[in-house]
């Protein structure tokens, strides 16, 4: 469905000078530095999937998702999304796809929300008998009844981004690409958002292309994650294998009846310990967290257990950290 | 064309959100150039005329370029204000949309304010042509329709090359000013008042002479010849939004390909 | 005085990185000018009657006019300012060991003094050099040479003291629209402007005699080509003065009024 392979693409930045000096300098000649910002991007992406593209600021996310959404023209390698080049066949392209950007809105300020959503319809030359049903239906999922009537000035962040995600999504597009759509959100917004990506994926089959900096996004949505640094791919797989291979370390939580003897359990280090709670890291490539609670209640009366992965935050943190970007 | 009007009715009703200040802005506007019409009648108090051009053969004139300008600034304003589109990264929405980037572009903002800009021309006009003998016929009727139609399209054509200039540089974009607000001061007069040089540059690169001092001429009865070809001068003139579009297209290809 | 130094260094630098900007300034007043003097021209070739003013005097105005643009026009103006006292963050400025008056007034004048070095003396040296009849000339002596610089720097220090108004009226209005609007308007034509004062009719003038804008352009401008003799100039130095007094005067008692509004609404 989406195949990319070689991508390269590189700006040329005009160098600003401090110092008056400098600056008067400046008047007359101008230093380029040329940055590369996408270096030999090569991945595919089926029909259904839902990906997360992470990676740290600057890294050359938004620079890819505006190659695949046709905006950008890259300096070499090809791309191809259901048959079609993004840059070549743009106005062909673009049908198909929804973007939402999640800094900038695709809304009308001044006006009810409903008439930015008729104002694409007739951009995007939907029938009617199609817009009707994908309003429908797209009110209901999101729950925007109350709102569809405000003008855009009025809504919170929440709300307001759950209208852009609407908004993309009036057309029918196959791929939708989402840059940071739970920025700034509160948690139930979030939720929300994230509820509802997971629903059109599974209803309709949209592939979802993801940019986040909140790893708990793409915990709950994206089972394959791409990772990439200063405009190099470094990681393209399941979450789940990231995880295995960074994070095989738990923490678990006991509480228990009072025990004034502090105990050890082989294999394991103890983090901390009281006569009433103790936390414990267990390596699990090392010993099974089974086999620790096991040893656990013979030693003590237990009370509650809870267990812990290590956050994915973390292990991304360290992935930066070993990649050097 | 039916999308830009559905794009000027969404932006009428924004507009209409605002509106006091929409009533305060238009009543300025329609004070802005009333000054300088006011220094041009006080200049031919004293003068009488400027070389042979009696006052209000001159306030027709103003009328007209004042009227293209103004509308084009209400209706072109999208590409008037297209460095704020490309600065904040709006431009990038418009190519993820299904249509032509012109359309958009111009469909972007309107400036409804303009519209007592327009009716002072009006008036200004209105009072030319009351006392000015000029026998008139379909043929020189339309001559004035297609002299303000197509000073409209010149200045769109001028607004669109500026904000092509936008793609590579917002700085000093203002130098465009002297096309757009020059053009407007330096063709309020017919055109053959100044040196050759510049009424040359005003007729073959920026055509405002195909929209007033030719057409002029014809309309106060200063011209032999067909009349249907002097109907059609003003035509030729529109055609300078051509190559317009041509360099926007071509903006557009580099914006792309650096994306700055 | 080290603060305002500062403040006008900041500026300049600022400028400075507006290296297009400042060219196409530049450019834009040339075109602008030569506009005008052809237009005059044109006016004064089949003129039945002596003009007011001989066309040499009004080139040397038109490119005086195009040069210290940023001395003489009213519309140029601070949007920071604007914004601080409409969004009500107005509060910290109040917070400042200094005189509210006093510090906007240098800022204004700061503002414009930056825009005019970066593109005066450039359009002054080249509208000497050039080709007749476009050229501007020297004032007629010294003398009148010293008093041009005095009117035109109190013209500056009249014209911000006149702009201070436009700032202190957006305390009661809330927007900067209206007052701009009108203030910019008749000031310019009031100034001179738009066509320089001799030009307009007697009544006309008589009104624009009583109002000091003309103190900020026509008035300078005239004494440079000599157009309003030395004797008369002094007298237009005195007056110029008294309305710097009086505006500035005025104007503290203004704005610490509507200061005191704010303080008392509470921002």
């Amino acid at each position: 469905m989406i195949k990319l392979e070689g991508i390269s693409k590189s700006y040329k930045i005009a160098r600003r000078a401090s110092g008056l000096r400098q600056a008067a300098k400046a008047l007359f000649y101008r230093e380029h530095t040329i940055i590369p910002a996408l270096n030999d991007i090569s991945f595919s992406i089926e029909p259904g999937e839902i990906v997360g593209y992470i990676g740290p600021n600057g890294a050359g996310k938004s620079t890819t998702i505006k190659v695949m959404s046709g905006i950008l023209v890259p300096d070499s390698g090809n791309c191809t999304i259901m048959g079609f080049n993004p840059w070549r066949d743009r106005v062909q392209y673009v049908k198909n796809i929804g973007v939402v950007f999640g800094q900038r809105s695709q809304l009308w300020w001044d006006v009810p929300v409903i008439d930015s959503f008729l104002l694409l319809r007739d951009i995007y030359k939907v029938p009617q008998k199609e817009y009707e049903n994908n309003l429908e239906l797209l009110v209901g999922a999101l729950e925007l009844q109350d709102i569809l009537n405000s003008p855009v000035r009025q809504l919170s962040l929440g709300q307001r981004m759950r209208c852009e995600i609407a908004a993309s999504l009036l057309h029918n597009p196959k791929i939708l690409f989402l840059d940071e759509p739970t920025i700034g959100l509160d948690a139930v917004s979030k939720i929300a958002v994230r509820q509802f990506i997971k629903k059109i994926n599974q209803e309709r089959g949209v592939t979802v292309i993801l940019t986040t900096h909140d790893m708990s996004d793409i915990e709950a949505l994206a089972e394959r994650v791409i990772l990439i640094g200063k405009g190099k791919l470094l990681y393209d797989g399941k979450l789940k294998e990231l995880r295995s291979r960074f994070g095989t370390e738990k923490t678990i939580t006991v509480d228990y009846h009072e025990n004034n003897y502090p105990f050890q359990i082989p294999d394991t280090t103890l983090l901390s310990w009281s006569p009433v709670r103790a936390v414990i890291s267990v390596d699990t490539e090392v010993v099974l967290t089974s086999k620790v609670i096991t040893q656990l209640s013979s030693k003590v009366d237990l009370i509650d257990v809870a267990i812990e992965s290590r956050p994915i935050e973390e292990i991304i943190v360290q992935l930066y950290k070993e990649y050097q970007i | 064309m039916k999308l830009y009007f559905k794009y000027l009715l969404i932006l009428f009703k924004s507009q209409m959100q605002y509106r006091t200040s929409f009533w305060l802005l238009s009543f300025g506007q329609f004070f802005i150039p009333f000054t300088v019409f006011a220094g041009l009648y006080f200049l031919f108090e004293r003068f009488g005329q400027i070389k042979g051009w009696d006052f209000f053969e001159v306030a027709l004139c103003f009328a007209v370029i004042h009227m293209a300008f103004a509308t084009s600034e209400c209706f072109a304003r999208g590409y008037d204000a297209f460095s704020g589109l490309v600065v904040n990264g709006e431009f990038d929405r418009v190519l993820v949309r299904p249509r032509s980037t012109v359309v958009q572009v111009l469909g972007s903002k309107f400036e409804f304010t303009r519209f007592g800009r327009i009716l002072q021309s009006v008036m200004v006009l209105c009072w030319a042509l009351m006392n000015l003998s000029i026998e008139w016929s379909v043929v020189k009727a339309i001559t004035l329709c297609l002299m303000i139609i197509s000073g409209v399209l010149i200045f769109t054509g001028i607004y669109i090359v500026a904000a092509t200039m936008c793609f590579w540089t917002i700085q000093g974009i203002e130098v465009i000013n002297i096309f757009t607000d020059g053009g407007r001061e330096i063709a309020q007069y017919p055109l053959n008042i100044y040196q050759k040089w510049i009424t040359k540059f005003f007729t073959y690169v920026i055509p405002f002479g195909t929209v007033n001092y030719l057409p002029l001429m014809y309309i106060l009865g200063r011209t032999e010849g067909n009349d249907i070809l002097h109907m059609l001068t003003p035509l030729i003139g529109s055609l300078f939004i051509l190559p317009c579009l041509l360099v926007w297209h071509f903006g557009v290809r580099h914006y792309r390909s650096t994306g700055s | 005085m080290s603060a305002y130094y500062s403040v006008l260094k900041l500026r300049l630098l600022n400028g400075m990185q507006y290296r297009a900007a400042a060219l196409a300034g530049v450019a834009t007043q040339f075109f602008w000018g030569f506009m005008y003097i052809m237009i005059f021209e044109a006016f004064y070739e089949y003129s039945p009657y002596t003009p007011p003013i001989s066309l040499k005097e009004l080139i040397t105005y038109i490119w005086l006019q195009q040069s210290f643009l940023a001395f003489v026009m009213l519309w140029f103006r601070d949007n920071e300012l604007f914004t601080l006292i409409t969004s009500g963050n107005i509060a910290y400025e109040l917070c400042r060991p200094c005189e509210i008056y006093g510090f906007w007034y240098a800022k204004l004048l700061a503002g414009r003094l930056s825009s005019a070095l970066l593109r005066s003396f450039p359009i002054l040296i080249v509208a000497f050099f050039l080709p007749e009849p476009y050229s501007m000339t020297l004032p007629p002596n010294v003398v009148t040479g010293i008093l041009f610089l005095l009117a035109l720097l109190l013209g500056l220090l009249l014209l911000v003291a006149i702009s201070m108004y436009i700032y202190i009226s957006v305390f009661y209005t809330m927007s900067p629209i209206g007052s701009t609007l009108m203030i910019g308007v008749l000031g310019e034509f009031f100034a001179g402007l738009i066509i320089p004062i001799p030009f307009m009719p007697d009544w006309l003038q008589s009104i624009a005699y009583m109002l000091p804008f003309r103190l900020t352009a026509d008035f300078p401008f005239r004494v440079y080509s000599g157009h309003i003799p030395q004797n008369e100039a002094l007298n237009g130095i005195l007056v110029q003065l008294v309305w710097l007094v009086g505006l500035v005067w005025l104007g503290r008692i203004a704005l610490n009024k509507a200061l005191r509004r704010v303080v008392v609404q509470g921002g």
